[in-house]
């Protein structure tokens, strides 16, 4: 079988790290969190998604002992944490903001929490010089926060907040403040550091792509409540409504009425056009209503009507959204509906294809959609 | 040019407004008191020409300051100064920066009115509200009968022309000198770093020793100045509130001038006491300095 896979969640004897059990947080007569039931297992990098005001910062801050759940239980290592002020609690938080001590150095800032331990001396040496050779600082430690960059900086804040090796660590947004490439740089990094240090990674992020990329699973969530909890590759190719596969990705909904037909379901769209099809392992009754999503990748495109796939529509391109590796074809099908095709750009953008206005063809596979209740 | 017409404007008023009259009390300092108008000698007399400018300047000694050091007045007037600011800067600091902190942690909303509230007694007379003092620190003040009436005292207390009372009114007159920098210090504080501070396992108590009392040092350094410095040469608080007991220089300096007319003692007096206040304002204007560049 080769390596095992790390899926705990589908572990029935695993032992969650953390458990959410029916928590509700109201903040006046606003639900932040609404009874919310679900476990983060040891070792996972688990990652909370959602637009702002979805609740994903109440959660992290819940953990971090800065909220008290109105309704509910938090269980960590199978102790209720609610008792527990934030400064007894084996959890520790990266800030958004850093929250570096401005009047500390980087080396001070680093050995805080341990000073609060009491430790020895050397123990708290020992223990800042390997947090700086594990996020490549050691030739910074004199500096002061403000004499460094925001790299570096979001790196003291990892440093510091892993000096006191908690078994929870909650990252609100590490790399809001850092540009694009060095966000990519750092998201392995984290990844990289995460795997070697064997902490349990909470963090909190409104980028998609970088959900994606550094969890193990992904949390989305809407208004208070986790919407699906998967990995990052179920998230994408078996999103459990709409909200998800809109959320994740580009995306194509087209709604319709859906029909058994053989081993799937056609689906009836729209008027005096032939159904589409598709396979789903969910049960639809005849008649009723159902959302395709196809995601733009899965959709082929053609000058010519294709033969070997049922799915075939003809469309118009209306927009093209040239991204350098790929190409984004707005096509508008007959129907009026808008419906996305993505193609690799192999070759140079010169010998492209097609153009605007263009007539086309489109189709996709019978697996290639998944089919979504109301 | 243009730079130079744009600095001349500040130390121009500079020039005119301080150093000119700096200049007429040091000479006034090195001169013999006379009974005359002006009431001292030598007085420059251009018409005599360059021989008359010779005359003026070989007539100044440095005889008062000399004489500064023979009475022990003067000296233990100086130290007492000190030793009152000192006192009082750490009883502001005591008061100021509970009711700072306590701005800087009010809802938004309750802001604007607090700093009113700071600001407010800057619009009357300063002279009226050290008046008003007396009236409640008095024997049969207010602060007495109300101390009479809750039954906490059966006598009343002596506090007017105390130390204690000149304590009182500096501490009041001087308190939003304290409060106003110490809290724009906490404000720009990231609440944030208390959070990170308990979560690095801080109590609230030993957060704010260990974050934002470090942080609002510059607010409190700048505040103690601000208190320090005007205290040491205050006349009206000690001369109204402190009776005869307080000995403070800045009322040596108002006697010398007005019930001695001893103008070149008097001008010796204020000149020792600038001398002495440059050390603080120094400090001061370093840490000022140290502030802006932190915060580059």
């Amino acid at each position: 079988m080769g390596q095992t896979v790390f899926e705990p969640w589908n572990d029935p004897e695993a032992k969650p790290l953390i458990q959410f059990k029916g928590v509700t947080k109201r903040f006046g007569d606003f639900t932040a969190i609404d009874n919310l039931t679900f476990d983060i297992y040891e070792r996972e990098f688990f990652a909370l998604l959602g637009p702002s005001g979805c609740g994903k910062t109440t959660m992290m801050r819940m953990l971090a002992g800065f909220e008290k759940p109105t309704e509910g239980k938090i269980l960590l290592g199978g102790q209720d944490i609610a008792p527990i002020p934030p400064n007894k609690r084996a959890v520790n938080m990266m800030f958004q903001s850093y929250a570096l001590f401005p009047h500390l150095s980087v080396w001070d800032n680093i050995a805080f929490g341990l000073r609060r331990d009491r430790m020895s001396k050397d123990a708290i040496a020992a223990r800042v010089e390997e947090m700086l050779k594990l996020t490549r600082l050691t030739q910074f430690a004199r500096r002061k926060p403000h004499q460094i960059s925001g790299g570096q900086r979001q790196r003291v804040a990892l440093a510091r907040s892993l000096a006191k090796a908690p078994k929870l660590l909650l990252l609100d947004e590490p790399m809001g403040a850092l540009d694009a490439k060095l966000r990519t740089a750092t998201q392995f990094e984290l990844m990289d550091i995460q795997e070697k240090t064997g902490t349990t990674f909470v963090i909190v992020t409104h980028d998609q792509e970088e959900a994606m990329t550094v969890a193990s699973r992904v949390a989305v969530m809407d208004n208070g409540r986790i919407i699906q909890a998967d990995t990052p590759a179920r998230i994408y190719e078996s999103p459990n409504s709409v909200y998800v596969a809109d959320f994740i990705g580009e995306v194509t909904i087209i709604s319709g009425t859906a029909r058994r037909s053989g081993a799937g379901y056609e689906i009836a769209y729209a008027e005096g056009v032939p159904p589409l099809h598709a396979e789903s392992e969910t049960h639809f009754d005849t008649g009723e209503p159902c959302h395709l999503a196809l995601r733009p990748e899965k959709v082929a495109i053609s000058a010519e009507k294709p033969s070997e796939r049922r799915n075939t529509v003809k469309g118009r391109i209306i927009d093209i959204a040239y991204l350098g590796n790929l190409s984004t074809y707005h096509v508008e099908i007959e129907g009026g509906r808008m419906v996305k095709a993505q193609t690799a750009n192999t070759r140079r953008l010169s010998r492209r294809d097609f153009t605007w206005e263009d007539t086309v063809w489109l189709s996709w596979s019978d697996t290639a959609a998944v089919m979504l209740k109301d | 040019m243009r730079r130079f017409a744009l600095i001349a404007l500040p130390y121009g008023w500079l020039l005119a407004l301080f150093l000119v009259p700096f200049l007429i009390v040091l000479k006034i300092s090195l001169s013999d008191t006379a009974l005359a108008i002006p009431p001292y000698t030598p007085t420059l007399d251009l018409s005599e020409g360059w021989a008359g400018i010779k005359a003026f300047l070989s007539a100044l000694d440095f005889e008062n300051f000399t004489f500064l050091t023979t009475d022990d007045l003067y000296w233990k007037a100086y130290l007492s100064s000190l030793q009152i600011a000192l006192v009082s800067t750490v009883l502001t600091l005591m008061v100021g920066y509970p009711i700072a902190y306590g701005m800087a942690n009010a809802p938004d909303h309750w802001r604007p009115t607090l700093m009113m509230l700071v600001i407010l007694p800057f619009w009357t007379s300063f002279l009226i509200r050290v008046y008003s003092w007396m009236g409640i620190l008095s024997t049969e003040g207010y602060l007495n009968q109300f101390l009479l009436w809750l039954g906490v005292i059966s006598t009343p207390l002596t506090i007017l022309n105390t130390p204690t009372a000149v304590y009182i009114g500096i501490v009041y007159t001087y308190l939003p000198f304290m409060i106003l920098p110490i809290y724009s210090a906490l404000d720009r504080m990231d609440d944030s770093l208390l959070e990170a501070a308990e979560d690095l396992g801080c109590s609230r108590l030993s957060a704010f020793w260990l974050i934002t009392v470090p942080l609002s040092k510059n607010g409190i350094i700048a505040g103690c100045f601000l208190v320090f410095i005007p205290t040491i040469g205050e006349f009206v608080i000690p001369s109204l509130l402190g009776g005869s007991q307080t000995l403070m220089i800045g009322k040596v300096l108002w006697e010398e001038f007005f019930n001695n007319r001893d103008w070149p003692v008097a001008s010796a007096v204020a000149v020792v006491l600038l001398l002495i206040l440059i050390v603080p304002i120094v400090l001061f204007q370093i840490n000022q300095q140290k502030q802006r560049e932190a915060e580059e």
